[in-house]
């Protein structure tokens, strides 16, 4: 069954352009449809996942020699951020792509988009990974770039660039591997590594993938393409790019190599921390300064993803249950605020904050949803946010990291600080210019938003049941560390 | 060893250009040779001295064959590297649409 989260939308990515020729509407019936089942099926693989991990071997070749694809805790949780934050962003984009020309376009690179991601989360083989990497980039290069204007095309540019040399960069390390020890089944390449004699080597190729995955994370000595190319894009695209495509090219294929592929040590648990702490603290400063509100939201992406990195690089149970609990947060939230912006955009046309003001009478669901994903960036209980990063400050503690736990609250009180700054000028205080003419966005649009806050506010008041079904397996899996070897060997 | 050494050689050449030169086709231009010396450097992990081709046939017993899994993986690598290479152009032609030039010190809209 698991190839099927990536045929559906390939599938769907070659009929678009193909209906959309005979009527134009049908290409966003099959964008969604498409993404609809993909969230039915993936969560119909928490319960699949039950039974034990599934390995699927493409074409009957065993793992060794042929391309495997895998389902297990990581995997899940991840196919479940990728579908539900693909699903939500499509449904957003009947009401918002409509300012757009050309339809049709944004819709099939969409689907290619989802094939990427979905296809990185479940390949088994290393070579196979960066081809889906490939994809998922070329895609949302694209989409960067969709607006064709001076600024987007810019940003576009440097993202690819950027990107680019990260991928030249993981080949480079993926082909070092590959002439060591001669394979790139993941779990095999780990099992021959457990045999290797030079050290020197493995070192080299954690170096590249560093550099090259820390690229596509945008952890900061990396970040320069991020605040320039996530809010160039489209509105839905940038809750892609910030909710999901940063962790899944990024941070999901990072832990995957090194925790699974080159197995995990202290020199790596120092360097994790060290990016994660200089990540957080560099992300938020930079983004209280921001009047631009999409720009704003990028730096929160970067200090984010530091609290992730900084919490997995922990290694101890509790940080790396922390750390996925806050990656699933993240994406809801940051992908809830994204697309209020897009909201604020689409019926104001402006995104400078203070340009805006008073639209909380004009756009009450608008208004309240971005109230809940700001409260819940901002660690407010009994919000999804608050119980992350409460796990994360608990483990820091724990690990006797106390640095590391005093720069997260301080991260956390100037997070609120900027939201609040988001939610006074945009929202609460008195418009300066008479702007009845605003009115409240579609309904689609409006139904995406409220379901992510719903969510956020669901996954806060039921985050025991919920960390104990999907978190905790993911964990587990991150945990056994270089002994993913042999339960995909069965060995 | 030389080989591989021109190889590493080859990389540093297209990072120098895609780092230091501030014309965009020039940078393109860095770009794809940096891809093209990770390509070589692929097939020289394939390559054994005096190799034949691993055609698998009844009479005849190939004992010292090149290793034809690099070259596969090389070929999609190529296509990967065309699609970019094309957006790439795209891209570049737009913006020189726009701002009527090619020079980065003159496109910096955004601070980054």
């Amino acid at each position: 069954m698991l190839p099927i989260f990536v045929i559906i939308p390939l599938g769907g990515a070659f009929l678009i352009p193909i209906i959309a020729k005979f009527k134009e509407e049908w290409a966003q019936v099959v964008a969604n449809l498409c993404a609809g089942l993909l969230l039915l099926f993936s969560v119909a693989s928490i319960f699949w996942l039950k039974t034990g991990i599934k390995v699927y071997d493409v074409g009957g070749w065993k793992p060794p020699f042929g391309i495997c694809m895998v389902l297990d805790g990581l995997t899940v949780l991840m196919l479940l951020v990728v579908n539900l934050i693909g699903c939500m962003a499509l449904i957003f984009s009947i009401g918002y792509i409509k300012k757009y020309t050309a339809p049709k376009l944004y819709y099939t690179l969409f689907c290619l988009l989802l094939v990427g991601l979905n296809g990185v989360v479940i390949s088994g083989d290393l070579f196979n990974l960066f081809v889906f990497l490939e994809i998922t980039s070329i895609a949302s290069y694209a989409l960067v770039a969709f607006g064709t204007e001076a600024d987007e095309l810019e940003a576009a540019f440097k993202y690819l660039v950027l990107g680019s040399v990260a991928s030249t960069l993981i080949l480079l390390a993926i082909g070092m591997l590959l002439g060591h020890v001669s394979t790139l089944n993941m779990a095999d390449i780990s099992r021959s590594l457990n045999f290797s004699t030079s050290k020197e080597l493995i070192l080299y190729c954690l170096a590249l993938f560093m550099m090259g995955f820390g690229l596509k994370v945008a952890l900061v000595p990396f970040h320069a393409w991020l605040p320039d190319a996530h809010p160039a894009a489209p509105a839905p695209m940038s809750a892609m790019l910030s909710g999901v495509v940063i962790k899944t090219i990024g941070v999901y294929a990072l832990i995957r190599v090194v925790f699974n592929i080159i197995g995990f040590t202290p020199a790596i648990s120092s360097l994790f921390i060290w990016l994660g702490i200089i990540s957080m603290s560099v992300g938020v400063l930079l983004a209280i300064g921001q009047w631009d509100f999409k720009r704003l939201l990028a730096y929160h992406s970067v200090s984010q993803i530091g609290y992730v990195i900084f919490a997995i690089g922990l290694g101890t149970p509790l940080g790396i249950i922390g750390g996925l609990f806050h990656l699933f947060n993240h994406s809801l939230f940051k992908s809830l605020l994204f697309l209020n912006s897009g909201a604020v955009e689409y019926s104001t046309g402006v995104r400078q904050l203070d340009k805006l003001g008073g639209l909380s009478n004009q756009m009450p669901v608008t208004s309240n949803t971005c109230l809940v994903a700001s409260l819940s960036i901002a660690g407010i209980p009994p919000l999804c946010g608050f119980w992350s990063k409460l796990i994360i400050i608990i483990a820091a503690f724990q690990a006797n990291n106390i640095i590391g736990a005093i720069v997260c609250i301080l991260v956390g009180m100037v997070t609120l600080a900027s939201f609040l700054k988001v939610q006074k000028y945009a929202f609460m205080r008195k418009a300066e210019q008479a702007i009845s003419s605003i009115k409240e966005a579609p309904f689609s649009m409006q139904l995406a938003m409220v379901v992510l806050a719903v969510l956020c506010i669901a996954v806060g008041l039921f985050f025991i049941p919920f960390v104990d079904s999907i978190i905790k397996p993911a964990a587990a899996t991150l945990l056994e560390g270089t002994g993913y070897a042999k339960i995909i060997l069965g060995i | 060893m030389s080989l591989y050494l021109l190889c590493m050689v080859l990389f540093a050449i297209g990072l120098y250009c895609l780092l230091v030169k501030k014309n965009l086709v020039k940078k393109i231009i860095g770009l794809v040779i940096t891809e093209y010396a990770i390509n070589l450097f692929f097939i020289l992990l394939g390559y054994r001295t005096g190799g034949e081709a691993p055609i698998l046939s009844k009479d005849v017993v190939v004992t010292n064959f090149v290793d034809p899994l690099p070259q596969a993986l090389i070929l999609t690598s190529i296509v990967i590297g065309l699609g970019i290479m094309a957006l790439m152009v795209a891209i570049a032609m737009r913006i020189y649409e726009k701002y009527k030039t090619f020079d980065i010190n003159e496109i910096r809209r955004l601070k980054g």
